[in-house]
């Protein structure tokens, strides 16, 4: 069967002659979601969420049902919504889809999840580096505002929010929930400690918050539509819903494509939607979830048994695209960013320009990460430029075995498992470096 | 009390856990590192400290932490033998910011935590410079103490170190060489939270942090020199003392600070009877971990040149023993006729010193040297006087204090006062000027250091700073506190206490005040605030006494 995309959030955007406009939202039947939302209960609302199964797509795949379901609602405290609009981990491109083609999905998406949530104001932390989308979301939020979508007595209710959208300075650590909730705070964006700073009772203005993806926002309006029940039918059980993956790399056809979630598997969505790699040549690596997600080896086989009992025995092209699947082979679905690298592919150049990105990201709060993102960064640099020495193999993997575990935000991990995994999937490569 | 003093907590509620299988027992909410202290397990730690916000960034204090499982039913899982099953946290946590809780199990000193303390080290070393020889801090510098203990022998980094600034003027008494500060943020909490001066703060991300001043701020508050104390390093040095004398070299003695009624206890650092610095200790009932600046740096005159090391009689420098035998008779003479002779004690002086002065000064006119500056509303106290209090319970001072000096000069002018003895006061800038001075039959003062009044006194007898001498201060709130000699000029000179008794001696009272020990039975025994105290007692923290 030929791979097929299944356009739920792309389905407006992809049309012909489809504009960021209201009208076109509405003529497509936008707000109607709202609109039938704000005649449920909240409680109602955040059942449909939990049985719909829908996990944040923001990088760690956490239910969004229960991330709601936790948070503090007795504090007396406002309760916050923030969606986290940052996207900046590397070959990830899906929200900034949303917000330059399809605004008003992710402001309705927002204003449902913050009447379900009793949210009197929401914010939207925007990437620093998309000027353009955040000139569309500021113009979309007037759009809806001038509708009665936004703003006091919505559709002539008492209930009433306000959307800020906050445009972050650059870096790619304020993506991290708590490193944004300092930043939007006006603070250094320094993650927190956990505990006892969980958003859900100590986030913003230390208020009860939620943070949630672009996509996951996106994503509350169809399953207002069509009923938690149904959109669960949607992908496989564990991994419902469709998920938007940028294709980036060594592909004929790069690109963000919508797929349901476990229903494809990855050659078929770098084989068949991505049409292959240039020139027929042989897939070297793939990064799965973006650049923090450990590599998969073009030549990898993966053997071991589902959770259901039944086995499997995987090579790249037989892993689905899900966030289980991958958890499964030891990488993560992450941010939906998927890079393909080819047999042409200098593998410790690839992995020097990532770890130069996180020697150049790390906040610098926590000794390990600070310390050691650099340090990897200027070995590679070294390796990469003539200058290997004896050992600097080993010497690498074990400033990359130092990290995880020991910080305080899981950018210790996104910097380390890259190096890790390439190090040992591809030691000879490295190797060959040492002189 | 400002809200950057902590109140004494109430004893808390008591939990169990064992630290390296050994038990513990800790206030609940007492975190790893504090526990550990009670049973003599050291977590080594950067960032945390007991008076700052935790901020749990340096990861140095990583151990492994385990609890009670639990079961479906919600009761604990025993082991075969009835205890209860432990289930081991998969990943390290940080001491400084994990509470002991019941039945906690923390282990320090297994390989895994061993590994991670080593790793920690190396990650701070790699951008160190590593020249401790030329480096202030050496000596007492927590990366030098725990690269020997918990880091690698030698250096792997094969890569050029990160450069930052060095000698960077944060203000007017503390320099930053950013190259050697390890980013522990202490100080910036410091100053945020406790000076209530948010001045300092890191600039740039990742490896290149840098420690700075915020545009347009300085690191000029009367507090600044708290973070060199608090930093671990030698990224913060005073300026008054980087560079003058390394640290092994030097004594320390326990003192308090004498230049306000706080009384902060402090620590005075010399080496071979010279005064090199001082710096705060302990004592949550007054200051904490800290102290203030004018406080820490005034102490230049303990080693001041021109201190007073022999007994001067008519301005020519005498024997003690001489010039006390010549004194004696004159001043018992005079003090036969008690309204003919004033006295002017000081609230600088010690309670030992104050008594004995009192018990001179009896019948006679007594009063002493207000002194007040602008207090804050942490620290400084308005009153400089560090013994105002000792001064009033004693009667040296009149109600209210200084109101008497006029009455004084007045009887001067008058001729009604013929002898003056004063104490460590220059009165020539309290009203009562050189003319007047010189109408005197007898002048005797009691100082060590010259001044107006010296120069004008028939006797002057060389007495010691707060830093040689033996004695205890009443602080503002009634907190009675020690000092120990430090240093001596190997002069002539001696404790006031003991000038006080030999001039007691020399003019017919019993003499019954053998050493200062004594002194102070005789003192504790006679005046009530002090009943029941011994100098033992009093020890390094002081003792509250009731002063209303
Ligand atoms: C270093 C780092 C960067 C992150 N960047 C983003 C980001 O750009 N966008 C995002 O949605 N989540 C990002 N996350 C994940 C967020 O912390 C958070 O889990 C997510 O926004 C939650 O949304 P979700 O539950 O809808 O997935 C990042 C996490 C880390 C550790
Ligand atoms: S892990 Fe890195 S990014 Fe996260 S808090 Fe620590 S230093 Fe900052
Ligand atoms: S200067 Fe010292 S106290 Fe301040 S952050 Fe650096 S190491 Fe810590
Ligand atoms: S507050 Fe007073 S006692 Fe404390 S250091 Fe300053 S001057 Fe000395
Ligand atoms: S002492 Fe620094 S993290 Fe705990």
């Amino acid at each position: 069967m030929a791979a097929v995309e299944r356009k739920i959030l792309t389905a407006r955007m992809t049309q012909p002659g489809y504009s960021v406009r209201i009208e076109d939202y509405l003529a497509a039947g936008g707000y109607a979601a709202l609109k039938k939302a704000m005649a449920m209960k909240p409680e109602a609302i955040r059942s449909e969420v939990t049985r719909s199964g829908l996990r944040g797509r923001g990088g760690a795949g956490f239910g969004t049902g229960l991330k709601w379901s936790l948070v503090d609602r007795k504090s007396g405290k406002p309760i916050y919504l923030i969606c986290n609009a940052d996207e900046a981990e590397p070959g990830t491109f899906k929200d900034r889809q949303i917000i330059h083609r399809d605004p008003h999905a992710l402001i309705e998406g927002i204003v449902c999840a913050s009447y379900a949530n009793d949210v009197r104001t929401a914010y939207v932390y925007c990437r620093g580096e998309f000027a353009q989308g955040y000139k569309i979301l500021l113009a979309a939020i007037e759009e809806a505002r001038a509708k009665n979508f936004v703003g006091k007595n919505i559709f002539g209710s008492a209930y009433s929010l306000e959307i800020y959208v906050h445009r972050g300075a650059g870096a790619y650590i304020c993506g991290e929930e708590t490193g944004l909730i300092e930043s939007l705070e006006g603070k250094r964006g320094y993650p927190r400690f956990k505990p006892p700073y969980f958003p859900a009772a100590l986030g913003l203005w230390m208020c009860p918050t939620i943070v949630n993806n672009v996509e996951t926002l996106a994503n509350i309006p169809v399953i207002i539509q069509m009923g938690g029940a149904e959109f669960a039918h949607i992908g496989t059980p564990g991994n419902t819903g469709t998920r938007m993956v940028g294709v980036s790399g060594h592909v004929n056809k790069p690109g963000c494509y919508e797929v349901e979630l476990g229903k494809i598997t990855h050659g078929e969505l770098i084989n068949g939607l991505c049409g292959g790699v240039p020139g027929g040549r042989k897939v070297k690596a793939i990064i799965p979830g973006g650049s923090s997600a450990k590599s998969i080896r073009g030549d990898e086989r993966f053997k071991g048994k589902k959770r259901d009992g039944t086995a499997y025995d995987w090579g790249w092209q037989d892993v689905p695209v899900d966030f289980d699947s991958l958890a499964m082979i030891g990488t993560m679905a992450g941010s939906g960013g998927v890079i393909v690298l080819d047999e042409t592919a200098d593998i410790p150049k690839a992995i020097a320009n990532i770890a130069e990105f996180y020697a150049h990201e790390s906040c610098g709060q926590c000794t390990p990460c600070r310390e050691g993102s650099l340090w990897m960064a200027k070995a590679l640099h070294r390796m990469t430029h003539g200058h290997g020495q004896k050992g600097d193999t080993d010497y690498l993997k074990s400033i990359a075995d130092n990290i995880p575990g020991r910080t305080i935000c899981p950018f210790g991990e996104a910097c380390a498992w890259p190096v890790q995994s390439f190090v040992e999937k591809f030691r000879d490569d490295f190797v060959k470096l040492e002189k | 009390m400002p809200d950057n003093l902590t109140t004494p907590t109430p004893a808390a509620e008591m939990v169990n856990a064992t630290i390296n299988g050994i038990k513990v027992q800790a206030p609940k909410g007492a975190n790893i590192i504090e526990a550990g202290e009670r049973v003599g397990v050291f977590v080594p730690h950067y960032c945390y400290h007991k008076k700052l916000a935790i901020s749990g960034i340096c990861r140095m204090c990583l151990v492994e932490v385990g609890g009670p499982m639990r079961g479906p039913d919600d009761k604990p899982v025993l082991n075969p033998d009835g205890t209860p099953k432990i289930a081991m946290a998969p990943r390290l946590s940080i001491g400084c910011n994990t509470p002991v809780t019941e039945g906690m199990v923390i282990v320090t000193n297994s390989p895994a935590v061993k590994q991670a303390q080593n790793a920690v080290m190396e990650f701070f070393l790699i951008n160190h410079p590593l020249d401790c020889p030329i480096c202030d801090q050496a000596g007492e510098c927590k990366l030098q103490e725990y690269s020997v203990e918990f880091g690698k022998d030698a250096s792997r980094f094969r890569e050029e170190k990160v450069h930052k600034p060095k000698q960077v003027d944060l203000g007017p008494r503390v320099m930053l060489d950013d190259e050697r500060c390890i980013l522990c943020s202490r100080c910036i909490r410091f100053m945020r939270d406790v000076a209530k001066d948010d001045c300092l703060g890191f600039v740039n991300r990742g490896s290149h942090t840098t420690l700075a001043c915020w545009p347009g701020k300085k690191l000029a508050g009367n507090y600044s020199l708290n973070t060199v104390d608090l930093c671990p390093v030698g990224a913060l040095t005073d300026k008054d003392f980087r560079f003058k004398m390394r640290v092994w070299f030097l004594k320390e003695t326990k003192s308090i600070c004498t230049s306000c009624a706080t009384g902060c206890n402090t620590v005075i650092w010399s080496r071979e009877n010279v005064v090199y610095r001082q710096t705060p200790r302990e004592n949550d009932a007054v200051n904490q971990c800290w102290m203030c600046d004018a406080g820490r740096h005034n102490y230049k005159h303990i080693n001041a040149a021109s201190r007073l090391k022999k007994a001067l009689v008519s301005g020519k420098e005498m024997g003690y023993a001489d010039a006390l035998k010549q004194l004696g008779p004159k001043l018992k003479a005079a003090l036969a006729d008690r309204a003919s002779v004033a006295f002017v004690g000081s609230g600088r002086a010690t309670n030992e010193e104050l008594y004995l002065f009192s018990i001179l000064a009896k019948g006679g006119v007594s009063d002493c040297v207000p002194r007040t500056w602008d207090g804050d509303n942490f620290l400084v106290n308005a009153d400089r006087n560090p013994n105002g209090a000792g001064a009033k319970i004693f009667g040296v001072a009149a109600q209210p204090m200084g109101s008497k000096l006029t009455v004084i000069a007045d009887g001067i002018k008058a001729g009604r006062i013929k002898t003056l003895i004063v104490h460590q006061e220059d009165v020539n800038r309290r009203g009562i000027g050189a003319d007047l001075l010189a109408k005197l039959s007898l002048l005797v003062v009691v100082d060590f250091r010259p001044t107006e009044t010296t120069k004008a006194a028939h006797f002057v007898l060389p007495g010691v700073t707060y830093a040689e001498k033996r004695g205890t201060f009443t602080n503002a709130n009634g907190r009675v506190q020690r000092v120990w000699p430090a240093v001596s000029l190997g002069g002539e000179e001696r404790s006031d206490w003991e000038i006080f008794r030999d001039l007691l001696r020399e003019t017919g009272q019993p003499d019954r005040f053998g050493d200062i020990a004594a002194l102070f039975a005789d003192m504790a025994a006679n005046v009530k605030p002090f009943a029941g105290l011994s100098l033992e007692k009093i020890g390094g923290g002081g003792v509250q006494i009731s002063v209303t």
